[in-house]
């Protein structure tokens, strides 16, 4: 038995639990593979401060075999870097920073690579330039029992097509299927959350032109902060590792060198707390005496971690990629104040787009007069995001502005959306339901540290805390529906009411002119003045 | 000579009669222009007071639409809240609630169907037509959006105009709109003088002469002239034992005048038993089942009027009808304890209603103990339940012990 024990590699762990990763079966390899490229291209444009325009090219080459390209105007990458950002598992640079971005652990991309690469023998081809160098291509292959990249061409490409930026083509065995969850929906709302880029996108359908998802926004997102951990966010076994590896001599030292919001009240508070001196050695406590650090860490009154690491999406960009995708009648929007959960901050922004339902709008002019809209219709092509009055409202979840596509029973958002009171604001809703109405509901969590419920980064885990701030965004974007709603059914039934006008008061003048002999032209002025001051006297 | 003189005498006699025949028909002939005359005139009186009320209404509405105004108009309200009751008067009387119907959106429907009936009332005074009810429905129907879905909802209407009219004293039937319904059926000692609608020549109808069948009240009864002999009249719940009655010739053995009510007496059944007891000075006995329909709806209103029709009741009620039977203590005294059916829970919440809500019950103290003892009986017996005891048992045991002490009846 015991020769047989061994190490196993992440790459190996991988090819047998890819299930955890997103690429359960083909159709969702696909989508996994484009999203995880999307979210780099995105999250490198925005850190280099570059308004994103990013390609997606999906081409289906065999019943079962797709090559995607995804190729953005991103600040490229270094050349030695290349081979290990795209062959390696658990590379990167966003898992050790306490700082707000779309990718976290540098597993996704790599993985998409070693997907191809397991289903097809071939792996990823990149093109990388950065402003001041050369286009290379590389393409590599990954040693999976090593998790290392090996190289099996390198060349220079003398005239490529952008001053700067990353072209990433592989070649998956993957299914393409419209709907929900599909690539299209995922494009779509990736749009609708980041209305400051722009994308191009070609369907695997033939003779169907590429779709374009122009940038209504020409800022790009504030870049937002790296902070240290909070207190309140370590665990043990973390805090023991960091009193290990630290470069302080003194305890007091490293509470507020490591952790944000410490200083040196707050780390006499602390040591005090766990009976402790203030030189103490970091390294010794973290073999002896970690426990009643971290009790007293617990115990101590410590503010919240700064929120300048967080970067919303904000009220006016939330509502203006609503209303640039659905085709709504009616857009309201919340934020909530940056909280924290687990010594993590983070923020939670919520959009509704509501349609009224039926073919007809009602406009109230200044006069007070009610007057039929037809509705534009094609104008958008957004069936998708707005469904049926008799059907459950859309839910359009994200974090760190990625959609979140599969797993919505199992996600916090969701049981959120359920426990809020919708009958409140207008919306029909059974127990324990979804809300009905034609209607869209965009929740977004903005964090360092966003708490999926597994790698594939699919639903959010139903903290407390997140639940309760995400519910506070609901209601409060919920109460600015109600109000449009009740004031769209005030306005209906008067209008409904005011027909009556129309249809009866004719008569009534019929009537007089039989008994009166009026002439025809006395009768229309009576019915016209009459008309006039029963309008002039309802209100709204 | 002599048959000479007898011929001539004979031939004068024929002369003289021949010129009192013609005197006679001069006569009449003058007569008849008289009362044409006198008709006429009435009729052009009431045909003015229509038209003008018309007008005016219109008018009015008119004036205060053109100002920029919303038109109203006003009607009293009819209902039992409306109303008192006072014996000594002895009808419902209107206390004077008016409901004010302003133009807006929720009463312009009616508004203009309110305006447009006015307007086929102007039309048939005009015209010396008449509609019924059921007319004036399906004459809506040319109206397009303004037309009735339902005859209740033209009646309702109606109801409103005739109320609106009657605070200027102006009836139903003179905006010639009639009563479906047909009057109830009279046989006994009474003659009936009409005037043919043509020819206005007088016709006698015998109510004594109509073999197995009856007189018929027909829906205008003001112009009727009446002569007796008999002593009293009976107004009668049901067509059956009206029948009864009849074939057996009970108005002949007790001298008396017999009326079917057929449920609740219509206006003009309400009108002419009033006017049997006003002209001809006799008492009216009500004879009806024992139940609290019998009771609350068709002796009330038989007696002090209703409160839908609370503006016409002064002359379309009887107030001086007493109440012969069926009583409560009749079902104890002739033993039809066996023959009642148990009271339905409609019944039960009919005597409530009217103990707790309608004057006239509220005003007899002996009306209130009948009602509490049928409802503490919990029981209803018809007026055919004497039958248990013999078809003509009515006729011979039950009316004869009850006339000999009218003055028993309930008020």
């Amino acid at each position: 038995m015991a020769d047989k024990q061994r190490e196993i590699s992440v790459s190996e762990f991988f090819a047998k639990n890819r299930h955890l990763l997103g690429f359960d079966n083909p159709r969702k390899a696909l989508l996994t593979t484009i999203k995880e490229a999307v979210d780099n291209s995105l999250d490198a444009c925005e850190e280099a401060g570059i308004l994103p325009e990013i390609l997606v090219e999906v081409h289906q080459l065999e019943e079962d075999r797709f090559r995607v390209v995804i190729e953005d105007n991103g600040p490229g990458i270094v050349k030695a870097q290349v081979p290990n950002i795209f062959g390696k598992l658990l590379y990167g640079s966003k898992f050790h920073s306490r700082r707000q971005s779309r990718g976290q652990q540098g597993i996704g991309i790599s993985a998409a690579g070693l997907y191809g690469q397991m289903t097809t023998g071939k792996g990823p081809i990149i093109v990388s330039k950065i402003k001041r160098g050369k286009a290379h291509c590389f393409q590599i292959q990954m040693d999976s029992t090593k998790n290392k990249p090996v190289i099996t061409r390198d060349d220079e490409v003398p005239d490529w097509h952008l001053k700067h930026g990353t072209r990433f083509e592989i070649t998956i065995e993957a299914r393409y299927q419209r709907g929900k969850g599909s690539v299209d929906d995922y494009i779509k709302q990736t749009a609708v959350s980041n209305p400051h880029a722009k994308f191009t996108y070609q369907a695997p359908v033939d003779k169907e032109e590429p779709r374009v998802y122009e940038a209504t926004v020409t800022d790009v997102p504030d870049r937002a902060d790296e902070i240290k951990p909070h207190p309140y966010g370590v665990e043990l076994g973390e805090l023991m590792k960091m009193l290990r590896v630290t470069n302080s001599r003194w305890l007091s030292g490293f509470l507020q060198e490591e952790f944000c919001r410490v200083g040196p009240k707050v780390a006499k508070e602390i040591i005090a707390k766990a009976k402790l001196g203030e030189r103490s050695y970091p390294s010794r406590i973290a073999r002896e005496e970690a426990d009643a650090l971290y009790r007293a860490i617990q115990d101590t009154k410590i503010s919240s971690p700064p929120t300048t690491c967080l970067s919303p999406i904000g009220e006016d960009r939330i509502r203006e990629g609503l209303m640039k995708e659905c085709d709504a009648d009616f857009y309201a929007v919340a934020t909530r104040p940056p909280a924290v959960y687990r010594g993590n901050p983070f923020q939670i922004e919520v959009g509704i787009a509501w349609s009224k339902p039926g073919d007809d709008r009602l406009d109230v002019d200044d006069k007070g007069r009610i007057r039929k809209v037809k509705k534009k219709k094609g104008a958008f092509d957004t069936e998708d995001l707005l469904g049926n009055a008799d059907e459950p409202v859309r839910l359009l979840r994200y974090a760190n502005r990625v959609p979140l596509l599969s797993q919505q029973s199992g996600c916090g958002f969701t049981k959120a959306v359920i426990s809020t009171a919708w009958k409140n604001y207008g919306l029909s809703q059974s127990k324990g339901a979804m809300p009905v109405g034609s209607a869209a509901i965009l929740i977004h969590m903005a964090s360092v540290w966003v708490p999926f419920t597994s790698e594939a980064k699919e639903a959010i885990a139903p903290y407390n805390e997140i639940l309760k701030e995400v519910k506070l965004a609901l209601q409060e974007a919920g109460r600015k529906l109600g109000v449009h709603i009740r004031k769209n059914k005030r306005v209906a039934s008067e209008f409904e009411k005011r027909s009556y006008i129309e249809k009866y008061l004719p008569h009534v003048g019929i009537g007089l002119q039989e008994i009166l002999g009026i002439s025809n032209e006395e009768r229309e002025d009576l019915v016209n003045t009459l008309h006039e001051s029963m309008e002039s006297t309802r209100k709204i | 000579m002599a048959a000479k003189k007898k011929v001539t005498k004979k031939v004068a006699k024929k002369v003289a009669k021949k010129k009192a025949t013609a005197k006679e028909s001069a006569q009449a002939a003058s007569m008849r222009r008289a009362a044409r005359a006198e008709v006429d005139q009435a009729r052009a009186d009431l045909r003015k007071v229509a038209l003008d009320s018309i007008q005016e209404v219109a008018t009015e509405v008119y004036k205060t639409g053109n100002a920029g105004g919303l038109p109203q108009m006003t009607m009293p309200q009819r209902n039992l809240a409306n109303v008192t009751y006072d014996p000594k008067r002895g009808y419902f009387e209107m206390k004077g609630n008016l409901k004010t119907r302003t133009l807006d959106v929720n009463s312009v429907k009616t508004f203009a169907q309110t305006l447009r009936l006015m307007s086929l009332a102007k039309e048939m005074v005009s015209d010396e037509d008449f509609a019924t009810k059921r007319e004036a429905y399906y004459v809506s129907k040319n109206w397009g959006d303004a037309k009735f879905n339902e005859q209740r909802e033209s009646d309702t209407v109606l109801d409103d105009i005739e109320g609106m009219f009657s605070i200027k004293d102006v009836t139903r039937e003179t905006l010639r709109f009639v009563p479906e319904e047909h009057g109830g059926s009279v046989v006994g000692a009474l003659t009936v003088i009409d005037r043919d609608p043509e020819t206005l020549e007088e016709i006698r109808s015998d109510c004594a002469a109509m073999g197995s069948g009856a007189y018929t009240v027909p829906s205008s009864v003001d112009h009727l002239g009446f002569e007796t002999t008999a002593k009293f009249v009976i107004a009668i719940e049901t067509g059956g034992m009206f029948q009864r009655l009849n074939h057996h010739r009970y108005w002949r053995t007790a001298n008396c005048i017999l009326v079917e009510m057929g449920g609740v007496p219509t206006r003009a059944t309400r009108r002419f038993v009033r006017r049997l007891a006003d002209d001809l000075k006799l008492p009216i006995y009500a004879f009806v089942d024992c139940d609290p329909y019998g009771v609350c709806n068709i002796y009330r209103t038989l007696k002090v009027g209703s409160g839908s029709s609370a503006h016409v009741n002064r002359k379309f009620c009887v107030p001086t009808a007493t109440f012969l039977g069926v009583t409560p203590d009749d079902i104890e005294e002739f033993g039809l304890m066996d023959a009642t059916h148990p009271l339905l829970p409609v019944d039960i919440k009919r005597a409530k209603d009217a103990l707790k809500n309608d004057p006239f019950f509220q005003a007899h103290p002996k009306w209130k103990k009948a009602l509490n003892k049928m409802l503490k009986m919990g029981v209803r017996a018809e007026q055919q339940a004497f039958a248990k005891w013999g078809l003509n048992f009515v006729i011979e045991e039950y009316l004869p012990r009850k006339l000999r002490e009218t003055k028993k009846f309930l008020p």
